[in-house]
């Protein structure tokens, strides 16, 4: 065990990936000499040689197709989008290939990209540096998306994506980059997708979260314990494969849900969680299922803490779930 | 313009093509012909076949046969093949079968991409034919991932990147010809311009005179080569290969060409294509110009020619008659292939 930060333990994950399979490589913009701008990719030039830590020119759709091209013929590649918000130009070489290449070629193709993208709030990164857009790609069939919340997390999940036969895309949440540290397995330790992580028991209500909003979900826990309400926190940190057995499970025990996440509200990854606990939970809940989420407007910069959930807001939709029902 | 043959001659002496092509050049040619009257008279059936509700769509290569035939004939098996639209003859060269190519065109049960793709848009990964989408430009950019891969692995291989005129106004083409310029890959960008993009025509795509100019701002070379001439396709071919294998970076080839047919079996070229179109492209029909020239210099004789024609007629229908008996893939395939393990497509 070692005490890592988030991104500490990122680099890390590479790292070990990279020293145990010769095929993997990392490739994107500021990721060799400089080593990432969030430095997520620093040192790994010097252990492992510009063959395989590549800075690209300033193309998303060059770095994502490249790697496409790289994992067609049977390369690892882990590529960088230095910013959520800058991976649109990309997004066609996302949706329209990497996630139909296996389907499309009847299984002669598959094709095992890791995108690596910082996403979030919190850094006042105004409208193109914070995004939360997880949903968009929860929505192309073909692609996993991972969002660690812990720097275990990260490494483990990260590892697991790399070995992963399928397109994933790894989404790590730069607001706790380094404000959020803990204690990380040494070696190829893995965590497995799919598998919700229960941060917190708790008998009364159900809050799910995942990335940087597992925090905040915490501590709203933490003041709801203050009042007598006992909150259930659970870290998705898979949102394709979802841990639906485990969101249920979660709901009929405490009859209540909470669903927090930093991206708009419309259409969020919480809409698809809800419309699950409706389907498959709907006898056990004994009051309406709420919503803690981002505004329906782009994210803005001066006012960004009053756009991101925090946990005020969270216990406050807790208690009403309580109070209620 | 040869007024017996109706094609502009290719204007070679026999001493040229072993110039060209080396002592076994004549050879090539007649093979070569072989192929593109098989590409010919698929096309024909097919859009035949298409118009009667028997096929679901179908984008003819008609014109364009010399690209394909001369890189199918003139690749490696360790090259892989990035096609566009009009590229399944360089797949049928390689060596995958025709008849296996045609259940993919009636999308059935033994279509080896498993009917997930609309025709035209084959998979052939034995011989390294990559499974296309039909976004115009971004194979390009894989093109050169699969070079990076060929490069660390030190593979004798290259790849084959194939797009049109109208994809050299896209994204990835501009992001793959720049990343392949930097990195020096094996690609040999190989550009059809069959000088219609749908209903566009080059000079509203693009105020550059001629597309091989492009090269120059990636800093790699670029040749406008007469794509409707199998002996200079070849050559062409030949010599961007050998450099990208050597070590020596891609290299960037305008193949012009005539696109001969409708862009598609959904397109009307009545509304757009001038009156003397038709003339001018059958003026510059690969298959007729390599035909001629092997007639005149004796080495493939009109009853040759003919008994070629009724050859691929015989094995177009046959291939047909076995797709037309096959049943359409399974439904249970409908959510196989999304992953790599079973996590259903349809949970329920």
């Amino acid at each position: 065990m070692t005490e890592l930060t988030l991104v500490q333990a990122v680099n890390r994950g590479l790292a070990e990936a990279m020293r145990r399979d010769p095929n993997v490589l990392v490739l994107g913009e500021d990721v060799g000499v400089n080593g990432g701008v969030f430095r997520a990719t620093d040192g790994l030039l010097k252990e492992f040689g510009e063959e395989r830590v590549l800075d690209t020119p300033l193309s998303e759709t060059g770095i994502v197709g490249t790697a496409i091209g790289m994992a067609l013929y049977g390369l690892k590649p882990v590529a960088e989008i230095q910013f959520l918000d800058f991976i649109y130009p990309a997004f066609d070489q996302i949706v329209s290939e990497l996630a139909k290449f296996r389907y499309r070629s009847g299984g002669q193709y598959p094709c095992p990209v890791v995108i690596r993208t910082p996403y979030g709030g919190g850094i006042k990164g105004g409208l193109y540096h914070s995004q939360s857009t997880e949903a968009y790609f929860c929505h192309t069939a073909g692609l996993k998306v991972v969002i660690p919340s812990t720097p275990a997390d990260a490494k483990g999940l990260l590892l697991t994506a790399i070995q992963d036969e399928d397109p994933v895309m790894f989404l790590e949440p730069k607001r706790i980059y380094r404000s959020v540290s803990g204690e990380v397995p040494d070696g190829d330790v893995r965590v497995p997708f799919g598998r919700a992580r229960l941060v917190r028991d708790g008998t009364d209500v159900s809050i799910f979260a995942y990335g940087a909003m597992v925090p905040v979900a915490s501590e709203a826990a933490d003041t709801l314990a203050a009042e007598g309400i006992s909150a259930e926190v659970i870290d998705l940190r898979s949102l394709v494969p979802l841990d639906e057995a485990a969101a249920v499970a979660s709901v009929e025990k405490t009859g209540r849900a909470v669903i927090v996440h930093e991206a708009a509200r419309f259409c969020g990854f919480g809409a698809e969680l809800a419309a699950l606990l409706a389907e498959k939970a709907l006898y056990s809940l004994k009051a309406p299922i709420a919503r803690v989420t981002g505004y329906d407007t782009p994210f803005p910069y001066a006012l960004e803490h009053l756009y991101l959930p925090n946990a005020a807001r969270v216990a406050h939709a807790a208690r009403e779930t309580v109070r209620s029902g | 313009m040869n007024e017996a043959t109706g094609v502009v001659p290719l204007p070679y002496t026999r001493a040229q093509i072993g110039e060209r092509l080396g002592p076994t050049g004549t050879e090539t040619m007649a093979r070569a012909l072989r192929w593109m009257i098989l590409g010919r008279a698929l096309d024909a059936r097919m859009q035949g076949l298409q118009r009667q509700g028997r096929v679901g769509f179908y984008g003819a290569a008609t014109g364009q046969e010399a690209v394909s035939v001369a890189a199918g004939l003139g690749s490696t098996p360790d090259d892989w093949i990035l096609p566009g639209l009009r590229e399944q003859l360089v797949a049928l060269v390689r060596g995958h079968p025709l008849g296996r190519y045609v259940h993919h065109l009636f999308a059935d049960d033994l279509d080896p991409a498993r009917g997930r793709n609309m025709p035209c848009h084959p998979t052939a990964s034995e011989v390294h034919y990559v499974s296309m989408s039909s976004v115009i430009g971004t194979q390009v950019t894989h093109a050169v991932g699969v070079a990076y891969g060929m490069k660390v692995r030190r593979s004798p291989g290259v790849a084959f990147a194939f797009f049109g005129d109208g994809a050299t106004s896209a994204n990835d083409v501009h992001a793959g010809l720049n990343f392949a310029g930097v990195w020096r890959l094996p690609v040999v960008f190989c550009c059809t311009n069959n000088q219609w993009a749908i209903s566009m025509p080059v000079s509203k795509q693009t105020a550059a005179p001629e597309l091989a100019g492009k090269a120059a701002a990636y800093g790699i070379p670029g040749h406008r080569v007469d794509g409707t001439d199998f002996v200079a396709v070849l050559d062409a071919l030949g010599r961007a290969r050998a450099e990208a294998a050597a070590g020596r970076g891609p290299t960037f080839l305008e193949l012009v060409a005539y696109r001969m047919t409708p862009h598609s079996s959904s397109d009307d070229p009545g509304r757009y294509q001038p009156a003397d179109w038709s003339a001018r492209a059958r003026a510059h029909d690969p298959v007729a110009r390599l035909g001629a020239w092997l007639e005149a210099e004796g080495i493939v004789s009109a009853a040759d020619r003919d008994a070629m024609h009724r050859a691929a007629d015989e094995e177009v229908r046959a291939a047909v008659s076995a797709a037309e008996a096959t049943p359409p893939p399974a439904p249970a395939s409908l959510t196989e292939d999304v992953y790599a393990s079973s996590r259903s497509a349809l949970r329920e």
